[in-house]
């Protein structure tokens, strides 16, 4: 037992670091549903300074320092390359198109995860019967409205049964921070493989390195199993 | 003939003393510039090569636990103890400077003394939402939700506190002495006298 303090002394130390620590350690439960609760705030101010904070689980990160603006009006996808019938869709024709459902898991490389995302869209192979790609085609270069954010796909990977050119996230169209109109999603490599704000589907021969493989990161971003993670 | 106090020195920080608060610093600042580069994009893309980022800001952190391990074990344990005490214990001069009154200070003020009590908390708990990180990528079981999520958190507050810590021992003029305390171990007396009264009025001079 420590010797009895005068009373004008007091031991707040250790019961400030304990309740600091006991505070933090409790926060391991409580910390999500808190960031979610905040996250129309940290939304905002995401936009105002690079992106830095969480939104409702998710993190929303751009190259650029800004998020490109969807105008239905103007937005168009090009799909072409290394195909027989090269397309221009427009919004309300890509929305047309058979619509598929999901609901899987986003893994981010920086390591944060959200669980029952719902996703609605377009399965590739749709747009694969729109186009018909030739048969020197193995890849698609995916191109960003927000310049130079590009990345790519086998056509063997785009036709695993979860990959999909998403148009809305649990049940709303997407929202700009989440890639609006169109983004693509493979639950199973890391979201810098998905891009946002999608405009251009290029066919091509050999499969390019796109934004962030320039940048040391791995072409095929298999969840668990790339950039450090199960090495 | 005695030495005038603005020029008599005062040992404040033991070897030990400093060796532990260097440790700690010079791991922050690596752990801070690898996490930061896994972290924002922007850096990410500025930098790239992420498993080597990631390697180092694992091993930094092995390394800086090891590391204050050591300065434990090999130091002056008695005189650390003796910190701890004294950082431990808040008298009504402690609150009354908190207070803004002005009531003298022993060696550590009741800010240094929060300051440190903070930073042990951070370094607990950067340590333990760090573990879950690295041992939830390897056995699902420990894979938590949120601990991402704090360590950011952790981040935030020690990036501000880490600023305020350095503003007063680099720039304020009334306190930036206190960084020779920290880096040649001692202080002169009579800026002691003024900052620290209770403990320079009972220190013995160095000369």
């Amino acid at each position: 037992m420590p010797d009895p303090l005068p009373s004008s002394e007091h031991r707040y130390g250790r019961r400030g670091f304990l309740l600091l620590v006991a505070g933090g350690a409790s926060s391991l439960l409580w910390a999500g549903p808190i960031s979610s609760f905040l996250s129309p705030l940290t939304s905002a101010g995401s936009q105002l300074v690079g992106n830095l904070f969480p939104v409702g689980g998710w993190r929303i990160y751009t190259i650029s320092g800004s998020m490109p603006i969807f105008d239905p009006a103007s937005w168009r996808l090009e799909v072409g390359g290394l195909v027989k019938r090269p397309r221009t869709l427009t919004y309300d024709q890509l929305t047309a198109l058979p619509r598929a459902e999901q609901t899987s898991t986003f893994h981010c490389v920086t390591g944060w995860t959200v669980k029952n995302v719902h996703w609605t869209g377009v399965r590739f192979q749709q747009l694969f019967d729109l186009v018909q790609p030739l048969p020197s085609a193995t890849a698609v270069r995916f191109v960003s409205m927000e310049r130079p954010y590009d990345d790519s796909l086998t056509l063997e990977q785009l036709r695993l049964p979860d990959a999909m050119l998403a148009l809305e996230l649990d049940h709303q169209p997407l929202s700009r921070p989440h890639g609006a109109p169109a983004r693509v999603i493979l639950p199973e490599m890391y979201g810098y493989k998905g891009v946002k704000w999608l405009t251009k589907m290029e066919f091509v021969a050999k499969q390019p390195r796109g934004f962030w493989e320039q940048h040391g990161y791995d072409q095929n971003a298999w969840v668990g199993r790339s950039n450090g993670y199960g090495s | 003939m005695a030495t005038a106090p603005d020029v008599r020195r005062l040992p404040r920080f033991s070897r030990t003393e400093r060796a532990l608060h260097w440790v700690h610093a010079s791991a922050f600042f690596v752990l801070l510039g690898s996490g930061l580069c896994l972290y924002l994009p922007s850096l990410a893309q500025l930098v790239g090569r992420r498993p080597l980022l990631k390697d180092i800001h694992v091993y930094t952190a092995l390394a800086w636990l090891v590391a204050l391990a050591l300065v434990i074990l090999a130091g002056d344990r008695r005189r650390l103890l003796a910190d701890a005490r004294e950082i431990d214990v808040f008298d009504d001069d402690d609150l009354g400077w908190l207070r803004r009154r002005g009531n003298p200070q022993g060696r550590f003020n009741a800010g240094q003394k929060i300051n440190v009590i903070v930073t042990a908390a951070l370094a607990f708990l950067f340590t333990l939402t760090g573990f879950f990180l690295w041992y939830g990528e390897r056995n699902h079981a420990f894979r938590l939700q949120n601990a991402l999520v704090v360590h950011d958190w952790l981040m935030y507050i020690s990036f501000f506190l880490v600023l305020g810590h350095l503003y007063l021992s680099l720039v304020h003029r009334s306190t930036r002495h206190s960084l020779s305390g920290i880096t040649r171990g001692w202080v002169r007396e009579a800026w002691a006298l003024k900052h620290h009264a209770k403990w320079a009025a009972q220190a013995s001079p160095d000369d």
